[in-house]
């Protein structure tokens, strides 16, 4: 059943949004990413999935310069979105990150009210002009997390006082706050239970529409359900990346067929 | 695989009842209550120390607060003290202390007589040994103030000698008395008849809390008012400094520095830095400050520097501390929708820091309140004997003392009523140090509650 919701997926747009050629990122002296190309899709769901310690996450921090922050980490080749080489000298890593948002794996909301988290990336942005301008803005991002009904009343509260799953949404909305055109999401689902997946799932689906979503998972039934695109690293190379249903149901590379019928990983 | 070289299987393990414990768990069990044991035993000892401390602290320096008095009627001689009857106030001036003297003697001498109390003692010199050298100093600054006081009698209340301060508080005894050549037992047997008539009275003595250290002979008049001013200017100087460069500091280091062996050297020396002794402190100050600098001695802007330099590692130290503790998820989910480094750490780092670097800030304060060391070598130990309200306009830049340098230079003097006086400035500084620490956990309270 599930193969034939696979099957039924098509890739609504060619327009690539990112395009990565020659990636090589070290960790010191450990070559983390091996030599990976990928061409990303606008308004589609991109799937990163591998065994432990394959390289994904690692490449997709490279997608919005997380890597940064980590002084050992050195990242080679050339990363473009829209064209634009995101590792170029001037650009600035910050307007990158408010234009490729980012959801974490462990939600992390701040410790602050429900309101404050979305409003945060809006502000230091400038997106808002006024007050009331600002509160739309929050309204929208909390309805297209699909936390809106279960929040709206408490505004005010602190966005640490709800469950993991809403937190998780939470993060989800201050990410979609600041008008992103990539959202990346770093194994969003592995905090949460199966009602708040589903939820986040259903989330994904509908974020598509106006984003490119690429995102890291474990599990290779959520990589089926939501994505268009799938992408297999294995120690820090892609080995395969397609369809996804191609991947799951024809894979070419005999790594990809043992990883996903269970042998490797 | 042979019999001898695998242990045979015992025979069929032996039922042990559940409700008799067998050896093994007996003996695990006994050494858990013997650690128990050792814990509340240390735990004891401590509460033990404290308690003497404490009581040791209350026992000897409550004392400190209250002192004698004499309440006489002087009456202010108008042939003694404005000899050209004009009542102007330079020739009242001219009139020394030891031209009061003699007033309050035979004010003193009168009230007894006049009570009809039997004594030896009848001469005017005899009243010496009962009256504060200081009571003097004290009726003539009243006098300068008021000149239309002089010719008339004039109630006063002014301080008894240390020696019958001590016996009222029983530090004197008359056993003792006999050789001691301040007082004689003759003067102890007049105070006693004095007593019921309200002319010697033990009172609360606002004094010591407000009052200015005083000269080795007259220690009942020694406050520590004025180091207390010392101590709180130089506690102003150490947190306007230490606190925003310690924090600064440990900010850049923590979240903007490179890591490399510069700022790993950088890192152990901070951590040396909050080991050394604090007189090297002293002697930094000393060379620093005041040799190269020219920087006046003795005064608490210099003493809040040094100690500043002392808090600082204690300072970062913490802050660092605090600041690594914050989760690096929140640091993530700041820079993830775009934030820079600097907002991210002040917009979201620091506010949940916030309640550890100000109880680190404050144990800092706390332990530079109470330091004494580095104020020896840079000369926070001036003599000042004026009182308070002068002292207080005067600012950071003057001479002062500061209360635990107070403290040392009473518990250095002879005098066993200085004794008492170190005990008692102890008790102020233990109430200041309890203030601070509680501020510290209310606050930190405070901001944690937020969420």
């Amino acid at each position: 059943m599930n193969d034939m919701r696979i099957l039924e997926r098509d890739v609504d747009t060619n327009t690539i949004k990112i395009a990565a050629r020659g990636v090589q990122v070290y960790y010191g002296d450990n070559h983390a990413i091996k030599d990976v190309d990928v061409d990303i899709q606008d308004k589609t769901v991109t799937a990163f999935i591998g065994p432990s310690g394959c390289g994904k996450s690692t490449f997709l921090r490279c997608l919005n310069r997380m890597n940064d922050t980590i002084d050992v980490c050195r990242v080679e080749g050339d990363i473009r979105i829209d064209a634009e080489d995101i590792y170029d000298k001037k650009v600035d890593p910050v307007q990158l990150r408010a234009k490729v948002g980012m959801v974490f794996q462990k939600p992390n909301p701040f410790p602050k009210s429900i309101y404050d988290n979305v409003a945060y990336g809006p502000r230091i942005h400038g997106l808002a002009q006024s007050k009331s301008d600002l509160d739309d803005i929050v309204e929208s991002a909390l309805r297209r997390a699909a936390i809106w009904d279960e929040v709206k009343d408490r505004l005010t509260a602190a966005g640490t006082g709800l469950s993991g799953g809403q937190q998780q949404r939470l993060c989800i909305a201050r990410a979609v706050a600041t008008e992103p055109e990539v959202l990346l999401m770093d194994e969003p689902c592995s905090a949460l239970d199966p009602i708040a997946t589903a939820q986040v799932e259903e989330l994904i689906d509908e974020l598509r529409q106006s984003y490119s979503v690429v995102i890291v998972t474990h599990s290779m039934q959520q990589a089926a359900r939501v994505s268009q695109k799938t992408a297999f690293f294995h120690l820090g190379n892609l080995v395969e990346y397609g369809e996804t249903g191609t991947i799951f149901t024809n894979p070419e590379d005999p790594r990809t067929e043992s990883y996903i019928t269970g042998r490797i990983g | 695989m042979t019999e001898a070289s695998m242990p045979a299987p015992s025979a069929p393990r032996q039922r042990v009842s559940l409700t008799a414990p067998d050896a093994r768990t007996q003996k695990r069990k006994a050494a858990e209550a013997r650690f128990r044991m050792y814990g509340v035993a240390g735990i004891a000892t401590g509460i033990f120390f404290l308690i003497v401390l404490l009581v040791s602290i209350v026992g000897s320096g409550t004392g400190a607060f209250q002192q004698t008095f004499l309440n006489v009627s002087v009456y202010l001689d108008p042939a003694k003290l404005d000899k050209n009857g004009n009542r102007d106030p330079a020739d009242i001036r001219k009139v020394s202390t030891f031209g009061y003297t003699p007033l309050i003697q035979d004010a003193l001498l009168k009230q007894v007589q006049d009570n009809g109390i039997e004594t030896p003692l009848e001469k005017r010199g005899d009243m010496k040994a009962m009256i504060s050298a200081s009571a003097a100093a004290q009726v003539r600054d009243v006098v300068i103030d008021n000149p239309d006081l002089i010719g008339e009698t004039v109630d006063f209340r002014i301080l008894a000698s240390s020696r019958v301060d001590g016996y009222l508080k029983d530090r004197v005894k008359r056993e003792d008395v006999a050789r001691d050549k301040n007082i004689d037992a003759e003067h102890l047997d007049l105070v006693d008849a004095l007593i019921p008539l309200g002319v010697v009275k033990k009172t609360f003595n606002m004094d010591f809390i407000t009052g200015a250290d005083a000269s080795e002979s007259r220690a009942e008049a020694a406050g520590i008012g004025v180091s207390m001013i010392g101590s709180f200017f130089m506690m102003l100087v150490v947190l306007v400094l230490a606190l925003p460069i310690g924090v600064a500091a440990s900010i850049y280091l923590e979240e903007f520095a490179p890591k490399n062996r510069i700022t790993d050297l950088i890192e152990v020396n901070i951590a040396n830095l909050a080991a050394v002794p604090s007189i090297v402190f002293g002697i930094l100050g000393l060379s620093v400050f005041i040799q190269f600098m020219h920087l006046p001695q003795s005064a608490p802007l210099v003493g809040g520097m040094v100690l500043t330099l002392m808090t600082l590692p204690t300072i970062i130290i913490s802050t660092r501390a605090s600041l690594k503790a914050v989760p690096p998820s929140i640091r993530d989910a700041a820079l993830g929708v775009g934030a820079s480094k600097m907002q991210s750490v002040f917009h979201h780092v620091l506010p949940l820091a916030a309640p550890g670097i100000l109880t680190g800030t404050i144990i800092g304060l706390a332990q530079a309140l109470g330091e004494t060391a580095p104020l020896l070598l840079i000369g926070m130990v001036g003599f000042i004997a004026s009182n308070a309200p002068d002292s207080i306009a005067s600012g950071l830049l003057d001479p002062n003392s500061a209360m635990p340098a107070q403290i040392y230079e009473w518990a250095k003097r002879a005098d066993p009523a200085y004794y008492e006086r170190a005990w008692g400035g102890i008790i102020i500084l233990l109430i200041f140090l309890i203030t601070m620490n509680t501020i510290a956990v209310i606050l930190r309270r405070r901001f944690e509650r937020r969420w």
